[in-house]
């Protein structure tokens, strides 16, 4: 029996999902023996293998080019695919900026700041181009499953990976559904 | 800036007698003298009524005809029923815009011009239909609409517009005991006066009148609820806002039928001991407004109305209040939030209008095809009544029929006809689905046309909509949850936000974007709102999708995407300000919407 | 046999009430709690949140709205009814712009909490990315319309217990938005106090102190521990 395999992936978030991920303590030797982690920042592999994986973790919002064709194809290597943190759930902390249009920001980061030396809107094609607004995840794909938080607790990760693993519909405890 | 004119505000405050509980009035009257109602003539009318600046805010910024900014001299609405839309009312609209060179929803630049959508207008029989500061076109053609902008261009006052483009006809094509019945004013107020207004209330209940604006609630019970409640003050109103889409059998009644209709309301007033009674018209039907004045005055000089009618101890008048454009207005307590100059949101029920209606006051509040009946039951007798229907449906019913049919119009049938007698009578062919009631009716198709029209089957206010087989009815429900999502007052989360929802949804069903997984939940979600909305219009807006997906969901199976999911925004066009911005445009600068990328994945 | 005779029976336990009082209300004296927003203890009923939907002899209806009636048979705690708030909820959050990790009023918030007690955990639903208008013109007072939930809880404290008359809803279906009456349309121009009873019933971080801002650490906050009765009636009581 090969085990089930899970990979993670990150677009506009601050890594605190995978850190609190992280912060199952001893419990991920548990999960290591149950799964095999395929890509994952934790792994450093860059992209999912090609026969797919079974669970897909993906945590931050979109808010660049980047992190569609990321999304996309996360998505498309994932059977179940769950969004992770307020970040893919709503679009959280990066979607502050929803309240100012893009260009205003572009202008006040490169153009009019304080302390801006050579004003210039950067254009080189290496570099995503920012969407008008940020927005979640659930726009643009599927998404399976949610756990949300800001992040999500450890105990949240915990109860919902082993649900998934014994085929249990994941439900999570009072103390663990959190939106902040 | 215009330059608002004052004298004239003054004197429309005047007129309604400074007197707040006719804000809404008040404000329509502004709106049809300067063209529209900006912040300075608000905070005016808020400090000369003292009411709240924010009411004021609420109620302007509520019906569809009252504007915040200046509309200018020139305000076009043209009508978007699916009915009208299958007449060609698209082209209507383009050649308008083109030729008056403005933008849909917006002011034109010189302030003079105004063009926009709304909803039904009562004219489905006539259309396309549009309205010109209030008065009605029907039959307008992309040529005539050409004719229209050039008088418009011109500057030329509405009076001097051939009376003919005025026309609205009013010739039913079926009569049945109603339409054929001689009316004769004061003859059945006299024979209720003489065996006294207990007796004729029995009458009444022995005919087995059922309310004709939809619901069907029994008429005499509603009354006599009504007349044992306690309260200072009784009133009688007559809810003539015919908003369901596809109805115009009030405004056959409207126009022909007015004095019996007030002759109703005048009975209702003697039952129910209330001196006053309020027609509540809608603001679509404006240009009948002052005929129904001058059957008023008449019936007044007839001592048919007024003080001691017929020479009796009986006082009752009728004062006419117009609707601004609110579908939710004919929800009857929101009519008299309405009434009571505020926005028309339906009011918590408990308590109901019968107990607690105006001004907290005992009400009864009855459809104009309900009044004309029980007139025509004081004068013709109880059994004049029950000589046609069906047991639980007693009498006739007017059906406003229109759509893919040949002889479209008024027709009147015994409750207990069938879809299919209809249908051979108004010349439908190749049937594809009868839309019954309206948009928050039911859509039946073939098989079902043999059932019968009556509260016990197929319960309708009257509309009565065709569709051919050319017709692809899923535009056909686009077009009415549009309308519902448009016309939800925003009171209660289930609807305001529940329709919206819908709209997207619908949208990209249409579009061929959405998934089998998408339609299953938005079916959820529709039933959500179905259940939880807090009046009839949350609760019957997700009927038509509901309705259809149960006898039609071949035809929504042909319309969804195979693929895994297409994004709920343009992709690109979220790119296109910073693409702007840095000026580029390779290829990293744009992101497909489908393709590879979405495609079902492993 | 008074007992008997003013008694109905919610999700299988017979509840007494007092003649008047509504479902909610006899649910709330009895210690049960029916979810709500737009409902506050102290105010005239209002009935729009609809998240208080129960079934009433089997029809749908709102238990703040409706009258306890002798007899009646009342479900609330059914997988039908929380599945159906929960959607109420999500369309809540997908109407305004509710982000909870910078939300002040994160750990004390009902729209929240209710969120919790009926198991949301996404928003489901596109959202509208709606633009509304902020309000810091007040001293003491934020108005931040982005988390409005339009329930009227200040426009009626601010009505009936204040008697200021302060806020108002304007506007039609998803256009709806809270106004303020004042000439400018802002806060600041009127005489809004914090001390007032409108500043106290906000059930999310809409109308809020200013100088507060997070104002209790996480794990002490009102709705760490799982919703009740006693939670929200201390909430009810007092922010
Ligand atoms: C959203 C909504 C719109 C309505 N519009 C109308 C209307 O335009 N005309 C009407 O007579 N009744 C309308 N009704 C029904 C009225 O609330 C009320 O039941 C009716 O006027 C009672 O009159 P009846 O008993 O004579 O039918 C509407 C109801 C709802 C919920
Ligand atoms: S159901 Fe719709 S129209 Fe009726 S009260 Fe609710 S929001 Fe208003
Ligand atoms: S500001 Fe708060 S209390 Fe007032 S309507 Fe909005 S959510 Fe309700
Ligand atoms: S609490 Fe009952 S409708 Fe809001």
């Amino acid at each position: 029996m090969t085990k089930p395999t899970i990979a993670t992936c990150s677009l506009a978030g601050c890594f605190g999902c995978h850190m609190s991920l992280l912060d199952i303590d001893e419990r991920i030797v548990d999960l290591v023996q149950l799964v095999q982690f395929d890509r994952s920042p934790l792994t450093d592999i860059k992209h999912c293998s090609e026969q797919g994986v079974d669970i897909g973790l993906i945590e931050g919002a979109l808010c660049n080019a980047e992190n569609i064709h990321t999304l996309r194809e996360f998505r498309r290597r994932c059977r179940i695919l769950v969004a992770v943190g307020t970040c893919a759930i709503s679009g959280g902390v990066p979607a502050l900026r929803n309240r100012i249009p893009v260009e205003e920001c572009l202008n006040e980061a490169y153009l009019q700041g304080q302390g801006i030396d050579q004003p210039q809107i950067p254009n080189d094609v290496e570099l995503p181009l920012l969407m008008d607004k940020v927005y979640p995840v659930h726009e643009v794909v599927h998404i399976d499953y949610s756990l949300p938080g800001c992040p999500p607790p450890a105990d949240a990760f915990w109860s919902l990976l082993t649900a998934l693993l014994e085929g249990r519909e994941p439900s999570l405890d009072y103390p663990l559904r959190r939106f902040d | 800036m215009h330059a608002m004119n004052y004298q004239r505000i003054n004197q429309i405050l005047d007129d309604h007698g400074r007197n707040p509980l006719r804000l809404v009035q008040i404000l329509i009257g502004i709106q049809a003298e300067c063209g529209g109602i900006p912040a300075s003539v608000r905070d005016y009318i808020s400090k000369a009524l003292a009411v709240p600046l924010a009411q004021v805010h609420g109620v302007v910024a509520f019906y569809h005809f009252l504007s915040p900014e200046i509309q200018g001299q020139y305000r076009i609405y043209v009508a978007d029923n699916i009915i009208d839309r299958m007449h060609g009312n698209q082209e209507v609209m383009a050649t308008l815009l083109q030729e008056l060179q403005a933008e849909r929803g917006k002011p034109r630049a010189d302030g003079q011009v105004f063009i926009d959508y709304t909803s039904c207008t009562g004219l489905c029989d006539q259309g396309p239909a549009l309205l010109i500061n209030s008065r009605a076109l029907t039959h307008v053609t992309p040529d005539r609409a050409k004719e229209i902008a050039e008088r418009i261009n011109a500057g030329e006052p509405l009076n001097n517009w051939p009376s003919h483009w005025f026309q609205v006809e009013e010739s039913p094509r079926v009569a049945g005991p109603v339409l054929a019945s001689q009316f004769e004013p004061g003859r059945g107020l006299q024979a209720a006066l003489e065996m006294g207004p207990a007796q004729y209330l029995k009458e009444v209940e022995r005919a087995g009148l059922r309310g004709r604006g939809g619901a069907g609630f029994r008429t005499a019970i509603k009354w006599r609820v009504s007349r044992d409640a306690p309260g200072k003050t009784h009133y009688v109103i007559c809810n003539a806002d015919e908003g369901e889409p596809g109805t115009f059998k009030d405004r056959a009644l409207l126009t022909r039928d007015a004095d019996a209709m007030f002759e109703g309301m005048t009975l209702a007033g003697l039952v129910i001991g209330a001196e006053k009674g309020f027609l509540y018209l809608r603001g679509e039907y404006t240009y009948l407004y002052s005929q129904l004045v001058a059957t008023l005055a008449r019936r007044r000089a007839e001592h048919l109305l007024g003080k001691n009618i017929l020479g009796r101890e009986f006082n009752f008048d009728v004062e006419i209040h117009l609707g601004a454009g609110a579908y939710v207005a004919g929800e009857e307590s929101a009519l008299i939030e309405s009434l009571e100059g505020k926005c028309a949101v339906p009011r918590p029920r408990p308590p109901f209008t019968a107990t607690h209606g105006y001004l907290g006051q005992p009400t009864v509040c009855n459809n104009v095809e309900t009044f004309v009946k029980t007139a025509l039951i004081a004068q013709n007798g109880a059994d004049w009544f029950l000589e046609c229907g069906t047991r639980y449906s007693p009498g006739s019913k007017l059906l406003s029929v229109s759509g893919d049919v040949a002889r479209p119009g008024i027709y009147e049938y015994p409750f207990g006809t069938s879809v299919q007698t209809v249908l051979e009578a108004c010349g439908a062919r190749e049937t594809q689905a009868v839309q019954i009631g309206g948009p928050s009716g039911t859509c039946i198709t073939p098989n079902e046309f043999d059932r019968a029209i009556c509260y016990e089957d197929l319960s309708t206010g009257g509309s009565f909509m065709v569709f051919n087989r050319s017709r692809d009815m899923l535009s056909v429900v686009q077009n009415f949850i549009h309308f519902f999502a448009d016309e939800s007052c925003g009171f209660c989360t289930p609807c305001r936000v529940g329709t919206q929802l819908m709209r997207r949804a619908i949208d990209k069903i249409v579009a061929g974007k959405a998934g089998a997984r998408e339609l299953k939940e938005i079916e959820h979600a529709a039933k959500c709102t179905r259940a939880m909305s807090h009046c009839g219009l949350g609760q019957t807006a997700t009927k038509p999708f509901l309705d259809t997906l149960d006898r039609l969901r071949p035809q929504y199976e042909a319309r969804l995407s195979n693929l895994d999911f297409v994004p709920n925004f343009d992709l690109d066009q979220s790119l296109s300000k910073t693409r702007a911005l840095s000026q580029r445009d390779d290829p990293h600068a744009h992101l497909p919407q489908t393709g590879e990328a979405c495609d079902a994945r492993i | 046999m008074q007992e008997s005779e003013f008694s109905f029976e919610l999700d299988g336990t017979d509840l007494p009430f007092e003649p008047g009082q509504s479902i909610m209300e006899a649910a709330t004296q009895a210690g049960v709690y029916i979810p709500h927003l737009c409902h506050h203890p102290d105010l005239r009923r209002n009935g729009s949140c609809k998240l208080c939907t129960v079934k009433v002899n089997g029809r749908f209806g709102s238990a703040c709205a409706l009258p306890a009636q002798a007899g009646c048979t009342v479900e609330s705690n059914t997988s039908e009814l929380q599945e159906m708030r929960r959607q109420i909820v999500q369309m809540l959050f997908v109407e305004g712009n509710h982000y909870c990790p910078f939300c002040e009023k994160s750990g004390n918030c009902q729209l929240q909490v209710v969120a919790y007690h009926v198991g949301m955990v996404d928003m489901h639903f596109p959202p509208f990315n709606t633009a509304r208008q902020l309000d810091a013109s007040h001293r003491e007072m934020l108005l931040d319309r982005d988390r409005c939930i339009q329930c009227a809880r200040c426009v009626r404290a601010s009505q009936d217990l204040d008697k200021k008359n302060i806020f108002g809803l304007a506007g039609r279906g998803m256009n709806i938005r809270l106004v303020v009456n004042s000439d400018s349309g802002l806060l600041g121009d009127t005489d809004f106090s914090s001390a007032d009873h409108a500043a106290q019933v906000c059930p999310t971080g809409a109308l809020i102190r200013k100088d507060q801002a997070y104002p209790c650490p996480i794990g002490s906050r009102l709705y760490d521990t799982p919703i009740s009765q006693h939670t929200i009636r201390q909430d009810a009581r007092h922010d």
